[in-house]
Parts: structure tokens; sequence; C-alpha cells
């Protein structure tokens, strides 16, 4: 079965087009990147995805499920994650409960037993209490469980918000721009860090990148775009010598 | 001596067990003050206003504290809660030969002004800040307009003649049964939707969280007990008008949730005590008593033009002590933080795992 369709999907922001036609096939367990200079759209598929904007024309379908229409909850809960090209953690709030709201699809108990302390309200709280716990461990914040998300460093705030989009229990995840803001050093972890969690969690990842190096090292298949529309799709070694893509990166024509 | 002092402090704040025992004598003592008149009625009368003051104070917080909205439709619930008790004691129940019937009627105003509540979320799935602060008012104005123009249930003269049913032990009951609902709310998954909806909207329903419904619940919570206070307050002052639930009546609310701190039941319990009793602490003849050593010449004049007017200045001092607090205290009196007790075990536990979980560091690396 197809895992992740996307066919002749338009958007329009008022007048202009930011994603025209845009076709993708992802297979189950393919790890995709997406490239394109600024302004390409790229964010904008994410949100198309992810329900945040609702496509002006063409559909989307995870796993058979028709992705348009629906609002980002009920995608999310359709175990599609995502992470955001500038962090959004909640700021105010615990390392823990950044974690634990991701829970809330999975957490089985109604309003009136939430309110009455009764029924499945304990067990579920403290399933996902467990399940956060776990999570934080595999990524190292377990001892910083009570602090704010605010004061963490740069690089802890990436990595607990890979850790919130995994509490959903995604089968699908959308990282945005995961190496911004890194250093050389910490991209070469970071690689083997989205390699171990693909693995680990059985992900099948579409990532957004500018940095060369990630895209070029780990992503099975890239999608190259330009001012919305997809200009190049291959492999590593097929983009890197694809004419259009130079054409794009580094403008038209001989140089002098 | 500060260390010893921080030492207890940190004792109390384990010994949960204080808890069910401290509400037990509270439940006691508000039976037994009325019986042997511990207090006069005076001071029983505050304790009352204390009471439902915490259940107003408590309910708002829920929305402006936790969910970081600007509400001002709060006393419009509680009339809607208030005007539909009394008309159910007054021409429905009868309650004098069945007093058991009086929390059904405070519950049924409850449910009417959560009703209402309902309505008010609407908009707020659109619309924040600002804009969702000047449609809560346009409730507020509503619901006012609306109470002065049914001549049924007395138009603009109000209600008069309502059974004084209020007592000490309900007040004390309905505030227990309002702080442990609305705790059990806040820690659940909807209480840390609706703090996720503060935080981030866009990044909360990208996290699964289901905002339209956390807020309905948030705005149907708050004022269903707005809607119990209002239903106290009716058949405590035994006279209930369209005046009584107006923009000044939302304010004291307003402070009380600010000057406690917000997102903090804690907080509302501690500002709205406070805040009652400062208030009566304003009333003419007890500042006049308080002032007496001043001499003459300064008493006379501050008294004849000032003191005797406290009842009007009152509407000045307030809205600029709402001011004052928001602009130099932010955080009031314990904004975003709570009594311990309140929070349950397994939060507290959970939130400091260093001695829950060590020598489990065996947990696989990231690579």
């Amino acid at each position: 079965m197809t895992f992740l369709t996307a066919s002749k999907v338009k958007h329009y922001f008022g007048g202009l087009c930011a994603v025209s036609d845009f076709n993708l096939d992802l297979r189950s367990g393919e790890l995709m990147g997406v490239i394109g200079p600024n302004g390409a759209g790229k964010t904008t598929i994410f949100n198309l995805i992810t329900g945040v904007y609702q496509a002006s024309e063409g559909s989307i379908q995870f796993k058979g499920t028709e992705l348009v229409g629906k609002t980002p909850h009920q995608i999310t809960a359709l175990r599609v994650g995502r992470t955001f090209q500038n962090i959004r953690l909640f700021r105010d709030l615990s390392v823990l409960d950044n974690v634990r709201i991701a829970h809330y699809a999975q957490a089985d108990y109604s309003p009136l037993e939430a309110l009455l302390q009764i029924g499945r309200y304990r067990r579920e709280e403290q399933r996902i209490i467990e399940n956060s716990q776990r999570l934080l461990a595999i990524f190292h914040l377990e001892a910083l469980a009570g602090e704010t998300a605010k004061n963490l460093p740069y690089g802890l705030q990436r990595r607990l918000e890979i850790a919130r989009a995994l509490a959903i229990g995604p089968e699908l995840l959308l990282l945005d721009e995961p190496a911004a803001g890194m250093n050389p050093n910490e991209i070469d972890l970071l690689m083997e860090f989205i390699l171990w969690i693909r693995k680990e969690f059985n992900l099948t990842i579409l990532l957004i990148e500018h940095q060369m190096k990630l895209v070029m090292g780990i992503c099975e298949r890239i999608k190259v775009l330009d001012f919305g529309e997809t200009i190049a799709d291959g492999t590593p070694e097929q983009i890197q010598n694809h004419p259009k893509v130079l054409e794009a990166y580094l403008g038209e024509g001989p140089v002098g | 001596m500060k260390s010893a002092l921080l030492e207890s402090r940190e004792w109390l704040a384990t010994q949960r067990w204080l808890l069910p025992i401290l509400i037990l004598v509270g439940f006691g003592l508000a039976f037994a003050i009325p019986e042997y008149g511990w207090f006069n009625k005076y001071v029983q009368l505050v304790m009352m206003y204390v009471g439902i003051n915490i259940i107003l104070a408590v309910s708002l917080n829920l929305v402006n504290g936790y969910m970081g909205e600007f509400s001002l439709a709060h006393a419009g619930f509680m009339a809607v809660g208030a005007y539909t008790s009394a008309l159910l004691t007054m021409k429905v129940l009868p309650v004098l030969d069945y007093p058991a019937l009086f929390p059904i009627a405070i519950l049924a105003g409850g449910l009417m002004a959560a009703l209402f509540g309902l309505i008010v979320a609407v908009p707020s799935f659109k619309t924040r800040g600002d804009y969702l602060a000047l449609i809560t008012l346009a409730f507020l104005m509503i619901v006012k307009s609306l109470i002065e123009n049914i001549d049924y249930i007395g138009g603009p003269r109000g209600i008069p003649g309502i059974r004084k049913l209020t007592t000490l032990p309900w007040v004390f009951f309905w505030v227990v049964v309002t702080i442990w609902i609305i705790r059990n709310f806040v820690y659940s998954k909807y209480g840390r939707g609706v703090l996720s909806v503060r935080e981030d909207e866009i990044a909360s329903d990208l996290m699964s969280v289901n905002t339209r419904r956390v807020k309905f619940l948030a705005f149907a919570v708050s004022s269903f007990f707005a809607g119990i206070a209002g239903g106290l307050f009716a058949h405590l002052l035994q006279f209930i008008s369209p005046r009584v639930f107006d923009i000044i009546k939302t304010t004291d609310i307003l402070i009380m949730v600010y000057l406690g701190g917000i997102a903090s039941i804690g907080g509302s319990i501690l500002g709205a005590t406070v805040y009652t009793v400062l208030l009566e602490l304003l009333r003419p003849s007890t500042v006049a008593a308080l002032l007496f050593w001043l001499p003459d010449v300064v008493f006379e004049p501050l008294n004849e033009h000032f003191i005797q007017h406290l009842g009007v200045w009152r509407m000045v001092i307030m809205p600029l002590a709402l001011v004052l607090v928001m602009i130099f205290w932010p955080r009031g009196m314990m904004g975003l933080r709570e009594f311990r007790w309140f929070i349950p075990k397994r939060d507290l536990e959970a939130h400091h795992p260093v001695a829950e979980h060590e020598g489990k560091h065996d947990v696989p690396h990231g690579q």
C-alpha cells in the first residue's frame, strides 16, 4: 500500500502560487529530503500535509486516508508527527509536560472521568507519565523533566522537540530543518541520530534541510523545489549533477 | 532561623494526609461557627463572601490564567446562575418543605451558566486576545440588558425576597467541590491542553490536542462554577438585580485572580481571601476607626471628603489596583506556582526524577 502520496497539490496565498502541481510518493520506511532555495514552498508543503493550511487543489493521502479537509489534530492523531523550523516548544511549561501534552489523542478517557478522577483516568495518566519518561530517558533529558522548556540550551530544545514529536507515536515524521543552527560536528551526530530514531521507532521520514552535507549524507531520495515547482527528484547522486538544480542554486549561465 | 522556616515548609508540603483532615475540620467549623455563635453575624457574612469569591476567582483563573485569555464575562455567568437558582427556589421548587432541594437549585444555576459558557466559547475558536475580551464584554452587557428587559424576572428592579438558604456549611461544601474539580481538570490531558493553547495554539493542534474541545471544556467548567457562585450569592444577599452583576463585579474577580497570581489555584484562594477582607476594611466606619489618631485638622477634611465617600472612591481605587498589580506585579502572590498539596503525587514525582531514577542510566544511547 502507498504510504504518503500527494497528487497535483496546489496552494495559493492570495494571488501568489506557493506550491504548484506538487506530487509525492513516499514509501514506507523511506527517508526523503526536500531541498530548495528560501521561499521555494518547502515548509508550506509540511503545513499542507499536517493540515495547518488547506490545499487549494489536489489530494494528499496518508495510508489511504485523505488528509485535505482534516484539522491538524485529526491528522496528528493518524500518527503524523512534526517539528518546526523555528522551535515551537511550549516554552513556559516543563520538559515533561511538553512531552505529556503530545499524548492527548492517545490518552483514552472522557472529560467526566477526568473531572471526577474515576474510570480510566488514573491508569491512563500513569501510562502517559511512564511513556514520557521513557522518551525523555532515550533523549537523555530525564534529569531535566521538571525544568522549564525555555531554560534549556538550544541544542536540548531541538532534542526535546523531536522527543515531543515522537510522543504522538508517529509512523511518519516530518522534520523541518533539524540542523538549523548546528555546527558541522553537531550535524554529524544529528545524522547518526536521525538514522537511529528511524530504526528504533520504525519511522518514515520526510525532512527539509539546507545543510547539503546532511541531505546528501542520509536521504535516500531528494526532491528539489523552486518557486513552488518540483524541478528535480532522484537519488543524491542524480540531484548533485542535475542541471536545473545547479541553475536554481548557482544561477543561470556561465560566470563571466 | 530562615532555613528552619524553609525546612518546616518543606516538611509541611510532604504531609499530604493533612489536607483531608483540614477539610474535615473546616466542615466542623462551618457547622459550629453559626451554631455556637463563635463570631458575630457580620464576620460570618464576610466568611461566606470569602468562600463565594474563592469559587469565582478559581473558576475565572481557568480561562484567564490557565488558558491565557482575558474574559470579562464572569459576572454575566454569575448572573445567569443567580437568576436561574433564585427563580427555581421562589417559583418552582418547594424548598420551604424540602431544604434538601437547595443544592439542586444551585446545580441548575451552574448548568445554565455552563450552557451560556459554551456560547461564549464558540467565538474563541477563531478569535483571541483583545478581540475575544471585547466579545466577552459584549456578552456581559447582553446578559445585563436581557435581564433588564424581561419583566417576568423583575426587569431593572431585580428580584427581592429571595430566601436566605446559603449557609456557611453550604459555601464551604461548594468551595471544596470547586477546588477539587478544577484541580482535577487542570492536571488532566484537558488541562494540559488548555495550557498548551495558551503557549502556542498551532503547535498544540499539531501535537494532537483538540483545541476546540479543550476551549469548550474550559469555558464550560469556568462558567459552571461562576453560576454556582451566583446562586450562593443570590441566596445570601436575598436580593438580586442586573446592577449587581455589572462590569464592576467582573473587575473585582479579575483583581482577585491577578492579585493571587495566574494559573494557580492556591493563588486564587489567597487573592480572593485577601481582597475580600481588604474590601471590608475599606468601609467608612472601619477606616475612620483606623485613622482616628490623626490630628483633627487632617482627619476632619479627610473624613468629610474621602472616608465618607469610600463607596464611590472604591470605583477608583479598585480598578487602579488592578492596573497597578498587572503592571508591577504580573505574577501576583503565587503566579504559575501552586500549593504542593494540590498537585497530584504522580506529577510531583515525575517532575523531580533524579532521586526516583538514580542508577537507571543504562538506557540506550541515541546512536
